[in-house]
C-alpha cells in the first residue's frame, strides 16, 4: 500500500472536520484514529472513496470523542451529530494546516512533531520512532501543542518563515524508523510550494532537491562521511538535480531573493561541475555575499571563508576566516582544512583533532580524527 | 537535542551540602527524595521531553580481552574508585538552555533534611549520527 496517498488526505480531511465544526485538537485526534484504521483495512478492503472513507471514519471518531465527553460530564454537548447536507465544501484546509502547525508560540521540536501528524499523516509511533523517543513522550509532546494552539483559528494569518524552518528541520533529521524524513520534508515542500505563491517556498524545496540528489555519494563504507571534493558524482541523481535547477530558476525569476533561494543556488553550483576541480568558486562567493547580505548568519561567514580559500587561495580563505566566530562548532575543521592547503600540515593535524574534539555528529567526529590520522602518517614519511 | 544526565555516586566536584548514603536517611526522606526523582520523570513525558532512565549497581567490573583461547582478565570491583556512576536520565530538549534547566531541578530533589540536595549531576550532548547538509 502506498502510505503517502493516504496521507497526502490528512491535511484536508482535518479541514473538513474543523468546517463542520470540530475544534481543532479533537479533529486532529479524530482523523489520526481513522489513519489508523485506514492502515488495518485498506490493505485487504480498499475503499472506492479514500477521501470520503476517511472523512466519514473520522467524523464517527470525533462524535464517538463527543459522546465520551458528554457522558464524562454528565451532560450533553451540542454538536450536530450529522454532518451538514450536500457535498463535502471543496475548500482545502492543507496550507492553513501548515501555518498552525508550525505556529510561532510551538517550539521547535513541538512544531516538527505536530507538523508530521497533522500535515505529514505520521502516526505517533512513527514520529516516535524516527525521533528514538518513547511513543509516550511523542503523544504528549503532540497534545501539548494541541493544547498551545487552543484559541488559535484555523485561518488566522502565518508566518511562511516558520512553517520553512520547521520543514527544513524535519529535513535535516534525515532517517529514523521506517520514515524517511528527508523524503517526507521534500513531499511537504513541494505540496508547500504547489499551495503557495512564495518564491522562497520554491527555494527551499529546490536546496532540499539538490542535496537529496547528492545523498547517495555523501557516506561511503561503513557509513563514513564522504567530503564533497571526493564525492563519487556518477552517483548523484541527474532528474532530481535537474528538477532543483527548474525549481530554482523559476523562483529566482521572480527576482525576490531569499536564503533558501541563495543556498540552493549554491547547492546548484557544486550539482553543475562535473568534477569538484570543474566547481566554479567564484560563483559560489558571489552567491555567499548575498547570502551574508540577506542573514548576516555567522555560519554562512564561515561557509564563504571556504568558498574564498577555494576561489582565491588557502591563504585569502585564511583572511577571510580571521572575521569569523571561533565558538562556531566547525570553525576548527575548517581552519584546519584552509590551514593543510595553505601547506601547514602540523597546524592541519592538530586542528583536525581540535574539530573531532567539538564535533557535533558520529560521522563527522570520525572523519576528522581520520583526516588528523593521515596528516600525521604524511609527517612521519 | 538529546543529552544524557549522569548522576554520580562519587566523582565530580565538592558537594555543597555533605550527606550520607540514602540508607542512612530516615525512611520518610529516602522515600520523598525517590517520589521526586519518579514525579519529575512522570513530568517530562507530560512535557513531550523523556526518553529514559536507568540506574546502575555500584558493583562493577573492569574486563579486557586476554589473546585468543584465553578467557577474559576481569579486574575489580573497585571500593575506592573516584567516579562512580549510578545511573542515567535522557532527555530531548530544545536547547542547552532547556537542558541546564532541567538538570538544576532534578538537582533539587529532597536531601536528609527535606531541604533541596544540591546534588551535581553531570549533563552531556549526544552525538547525532550525521550532520545536517550544507557546503
Amino acid at each position: 500500500m502506498d502510505t503517502s496517498l493516504i496521507r497526502e488526505l490528512v491535511p484536508a480531511v482535518i479541514g473538513v472536520l474543523v468546517r463542520r465544526g470540530a475544534d481543532f485538537a479533537s479533529a486532529e485526534d479524530a482523523v489520526q484514529e481513522a489513519l489508523v484504521r485506514a492502515y488495518e483495512t485498506w490493505p485487504h478492503d480498499p475503499p472506492r472513496d479514500p477521501k470520503a472513507w476517511l472523512i466519514a471514519a473520522a467524523w464517527r471518531k470525533f462524535l464517538d470523542a463527543v459522546r465520551a465527553e458528554s457522558a464524562r460530564r454528565g451532560r450533553e454537548l451540542t454538536v450536530d451529530a450529522e454532518p451538514p447536507d450536500g457535498p463535502v465544501p471543496d475548500a482545502d484546509d492543507t496550507l492553513r494546516l501548515y501555518f498552525l502547525c508550525a505556529h510561532p508560540t510551538l517550539s521547535q521540536p513541538a512544531a516538527v512533531a505536530l507538523t508530521l501528524r497533522a500535515v505529514g499523516g505520521l502516526t505517533t509511533r512513527q514520529i516516535a520512532t524516527a525521533h528514538l523517543v518513547p511513543e509516550a513522550t511523542m503523544a504528549q509532546r503532540i497534545s501539548r501543542a494541541k493544547r498551545t494552539l487552543s484559541g488559535v483559528p484555523l485561518d488566522a494569518p502565518g508566518d511562511l518563515a516558520t512553517v520553512l524552518r520547521v520543514l527544513y528541520l524535519v529535513f535535516n533529521e534525515g532517517y529514523g524508523g521506517d520514515v524517511d524524513l528527508a523524503a517526507e520534508a521534500i513531499r511537504l515542500a513541494r505540496q508547500l510550494d504547489a499551495l503557495s505563491d512564495e518564491p522562497e517556498a520554491a527555494g527551499l524545496l529546490a536546496l532540499m532537491l539538490l542535496h537529496h540528489a547528492r545523498r547517495a555519494s555523501r557516506t561511503g563504507a561503513g557509513g563514513r562521511l564522504v567530503p564533497l571534493a571526493e564525492q563519487d558524482r556518477s552517483l548523484w541523481d541527474t532528474a532530481m538535480i535537474a528538477e532543483g535547477v527548474t525549481v530554482l530558476q523559476t523562483a529566482l525569476a521572480r527576482d525576490r531573493l531569499g536564503d533558501y533561494q541563495a543556498q540552493a543556488a549554491i547547492a546548484a553550483l557544486h550539482a553543475d561541475a562535473r568534477t569538484a576541480a570543474e566547481t566554479d568558486w567564484v560563483q559560489i562567493v558571489e552567491w555567499y555575499d548575498e547570502l551574508l547580505a540577506i542573514t548576516a548568519s555567522p555560519v554562512v561567514r564561515l561557509n564563504r571563508a571556504v568558498a574564498v580559500g577555494e576561489a582565491d587561495g588557502a591563504q585569502a580563505g585564511l583572511t577571510a576566516l580571521a572575521d569569523v566566530d571561533p565558538g562556531l562548532p566547525r570553525y576548527a575543521a575548517a581552519r584546519a582544512y584552509l590551514l593543510e592547503r595553505a601547506g601547514d600540515l602540523d597546524g592541519a593535524a592538530t586542528g583536525y583533532a581540535e574539530a573531532a574534539r567539538v564535533a557535533t555528529s558520529l560521522a563527522e567526529r570520525d572523519h576528522l580524527t581520520r583526516e588528523s590520522a593521515r596528516l600525521r602518517q604524511a609527517a612521519r614519511r | 537535542m538529546k543529552y544524557l544526565l549522569l548522576k554520580h555516586y562519587r566523582g565530580g566536584p565538592e558537594p555543597v551540602i555533605g550527606y550520607q548514603p540514602l540508607d542512612q536517611w530516615a525512611p520518610d526522606r529516602v522515600d520523598a527524595h525517590i517520589r521526586y526523582m519518579r514525579d519529575f520523570a512522570d513530568r517530562l513525558v507530560g512535557t513531550g521531553e523523556f526518553v529514559e532512565e536507568k540506574a546502575l549497581s555500584p558493583e562493577g567490573t573492569f574486563v579486557r580481552f586476554d589473546g585468543e583461547g584465553r578467557p577474559p582478565v576481569t579486574d575489580g570491583p573497585f571500593a575506592e574508585t573516584k567516579d562512580l556512576v549510578a545511573g542515567w536520565m535522557i532527555i530531548d530538549v530544545e536547547s542547552y538552555e532547556r537542558a541546564l534547566e532541567l538538570a538544576a531541578e532534578l538537582s533539587a530533589a529532597p536531601g536528609p533534611d527535606g531541604e533541596p540536595i544540591h546534588e551535581w549531576l553531570e549533563l552531556r550532548p549526544f552525538l547525532t549520527g550525521f550532520p545536517s547538509v550544507g557546503e
